[in-house]
């Protein structure tokens, strides 16, 4: 059974995500208005926003310690938040600056914090197998850590997810797979590139147990991710896990969603896990005052990173030649290839772990 | 074909302006109206009409059999095109970014590429791969890449990076009726589109018959005598604004653009570095073992006793880095152009 206390963590993270999420928009669009320009502003690029998947991010992540391992997609904010990854300098990431977790080499889509053991990669799919590499590493060295990959439910067609299926099952290693299905990948929707409804029996033909909570509910994440994670820190293999999400803002930042019928944008708006959780929680004995004050703290630490975001200095131009390699070849700077410095110096970046 | 289509050296562009992704599509729609083994597959090229514009309008048109939304299965959708082109029909399969080839890479290089040649020439298949390139909008290293190398050294595909309207629709009218595969490589801040402002460049004026630019033609976008400043893509229309300026300064140099690089127009280098006698060639594909490298080596194997001077700009063999100042040091700007041209020009 699930305690007061881990519902509250999964609320506040399910809010400090959606609010966060809420907070990137109006960032986003600073500088790119009236005339969007994708490249102007402060954070540039794509920006794809998680808001109405957060039951999946907190229901699994609050299973997981740190040196758990976790792989997620382009749309990766409300896991690294439940991940526990340094939020402060996530978010410098984000706006691209020299404290950002990647020194402002990956931006949005890709965002790594050795602390938590948290990757990501903006190709479909492809966090799967170093998930399943990680589990590898579990496995061999006889630690009880797991890893996770996350990823949509437009991906689950992609060989790089059906061979990582096959390759943890036969080697019966610790990691689940957790599909977020918002019904939609960019303007296709699920039934016309797939014919299996229920992504999670795609676990049939791997041998590997396959659940799907159809509810977006944190709940029922939180109790098959508890059973799947156990399963696999157990040492009996992976489970693929698929959850109903809800897509309530476009793909990516800009998108009109011209494709999308108008009821679905409402039903997705209606449905809302974290109107959902906080039901629980009021059933729970929680009261509305404390809901409120959890709120407000996951405000203000929201507020608190992206300021502090903002105050952090740009990259300097060299640093681009940085970090291509961890020994870089002692030839390479004249060559004109990436810098020869001495292994660059971490040194303070001041996020908040 | 149905009709006899006329050379691109009649077709005279006209008053009528579009946007390079309008010219794409203008030529897309024709084949397909012509020729009804034309069709297109991607991921949301239906009703999204292509992330960057590469398919607008034509669901409408053509409905969803001829422009189908395939799962996101790389693999599977260009490794069927190759199946359907060897067949015998003519489809056009689009990777929404370049970066993304790596998970199909195999249907790409040892089917797409290769088949004609290890069947001794006993199947062909014509088909179009076409593709986004490019960076300047900080979208990192997984999506801001053009690998144009990557396509151009790989035997057994044509390579074809338009940089305006009229050779965007006259490249792929002539990469759909080509018989081999053909890469359509078509850089995203060129395509005209409303949210990533385009330079003022490749928006030109259009004919509306069809009309083909025959691949292995490069253009010579600015004659000039004292430096030859060899690019494609993007960096046609910042070599060309860095001439403008070197203009001002009394420096002349010459650009061209490469138009494909599969076929390669060696000669018109060679003529133009044989006039000139400096070399400078610009890319936004990495540096090592890529097209500048390919350039300067033609140069030098065809007219190395004209040449007293080469330089090249390319992305510095790093990945392409998110933040903005990173992204602007690495990719070669107006200015970086017109100082190397300065520099070789001493
Ligand atoms: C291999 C590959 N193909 C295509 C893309 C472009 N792309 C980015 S997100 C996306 C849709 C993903 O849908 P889904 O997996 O359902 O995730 P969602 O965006 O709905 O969260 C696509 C096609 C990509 N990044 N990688
Ligand atoms: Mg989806």
């Amino acid at each position: 059974m699930v305690s007061v206390t881990d519902l509250r963590t999964m609320y506040e993270q399910m809010v400090t995500a959606r609010h966060y999420e809420e907070r990137l928009v109006d960032e986003y669009l600073v500088g790119k208005q009236p005339a969007f320009d994708i490249s102007a502003g402060p954070i540039p690029g794509e920006l794809h926003l998680a808001a109405g998947h957060e039951a999946s991010g907190a229901g699994v992540c609050i299973h997981l310690r740190d040196d758990d391992t976790v792989t997620a997609p382009h749309r990766p904010h409300h896991i690294a938040i439940a991940k526990g990854v340094d939020l402060k300098r996530m978010t410098a990431e984000i706006f691209g600056r020299k404290t950002g977790l990647c020194r402002g080499k990956g931006g949005h889509m890709h965002l790594f914090d050795p602390d938590v053991n948290f990757a990501c990669s903006g190709i479909i799919a492809q966090g799967c197998p170093p998930a399943v590499g990680a589990a590898m590493a579990a496995k061999k060295r006889n630690t009880d850590a797991v890893a996770v990959a996350f990823l949509g439910e437009g991906a689950i067609d992609q060989g790089g997810f059906l061979e990582s299926l096959n390759l943890a099952a036969v080697h019966d290693l610790p990691v689940v797979f957790v599909v977020e299905d918002n019904d939609w990948a960019i303007s296709m929707p699920k039934d016309r590139v797939t014919d299996v409804q229920n992504g999670a029996q795609r676990a049939d033909g791997f041998d590997m147990p396959g659940v799907r909570i159809d509810s977006d509910d944190a709940m029922a994440v939180y109790e098959a991710a508890g059973e799947a994670v156990m399963r696999a820190r157990d040492g009996n293999g992976p489970t693929l896990i698929e959850v109903q999400v809800h897509r309530r803002m476009g793909h990516f930042m800009g998108d009109a969603e011209g494709y999308r019928p108008e009821a679905d944008i409402d039903r997705a708006k209606q449905r809302d896990s974290i109107e959902r959780l906080a039901e629980d929680l009021r059933s729970h004995g929680v009261t509305d005052d404390e809901l409120d004050e959890i709120r407000e703290r996951a405000h203000e630490r929201v507020e608190e990173v992206i300021s502090w975001a903002k105050e952090q200095p740009e990259p300097d131009p060299e640093e681009a030649y940085e970090n291509v390699f961890t020994n870089p070849p002692a030839q390479a700077a004249t060559d004109g290839g990436a810098a020869a410095d001495a292994p660059g110096d971490a040194g303070e970046t001041g996020g908040d772990n | 074909m149905a009709t006899e289509s006329r050379d691109y050296t009649e077709a005279t562009e006209t008053d009528r302006e579009l946007t390079m992704s309008r010219a794409m599509v203008e030529a897309i729609a024709w084949e397909m109206r012509e020729n009804e083994e034309v069709f297109y597959m991607g991921e949301d090229v239906a009703d999204y009409g292509g992330i960057f514009s590469s398919t607008t309008g034509l669901l409408d048109e053509f409905g969803r059999d001829r422009v189908m939304d395939v799962p996101i299965s790389e693999t599977a959708y260009l490794g069927a095109a190759v199946g359907a082109a060897q067949a015998g029909m003519r489809p056009i399969a689009e990777l929404m970014f370049v970066d993304f080839f790596g998970v199909a890479m195999d249907q790409i290089y040892n089917n797409m590429a290769k088949n004609t040649y290890m069947s001794g020439g006993s199947f062909s298949v014509p088909m179009v791969l076409t593709t986004a390139v490019g960076g300047t909008y900080n979208d990192a290293g997984q999506h801001s890449q053009t690998l144009y190398g990557t396509f151009a050294h790989l035997p057994g595909m044509k390579v074809v990076v338009p940089s305006t309207a009229y050779d965007a629709k006259g490249l792929m009218h002539s990469a759909i009726r080509d018989d081999d595969p053909v890469v359509y490589m078509f850089h995203k801040r060129l395509m005209g589109l409303g949210w990533m402002p385009s330079p003022p460049g490749p928006k030109t004026g259009v004919p509306k018959e069809d009309y083909t630019i025959p691949f292995g033609e490069a253009d010579v976008k600015r004659p000039g005598d004292d430096v030859t400043v060899v690019t494609l893509g993007l960096h046609v229309h910042r070599a060309m604004e860095a001439a403008e300026q070197l203009d001002d300064d009394g420096i002349d140099a010459e650009v061209i653009d490469l138009r494909t690089l599969v076929p390669l127009d060696t000669e018109t280098v060679l003529d133009s570095v044989r006039k000139t006698g400096k070399l400078l060639v610009v890319d936004e594909d990495y540096q090592s073992f890529g097209v500048t490298g390919e350039i300067v080596a033609r140069a030098a194997e065809g007219a190395l006793d004209d040449l007293s001077a080469v330089k090249r700009l390319a992305i510095p063999d790093v990945p392409i880095p998110y933040a903005r100042s990173l992204e602007d040091e690495v990719n070669p700007g107006t200015d970086d152009i017109a100082a190397a041209v300065r520099e070789l020009h001493e």
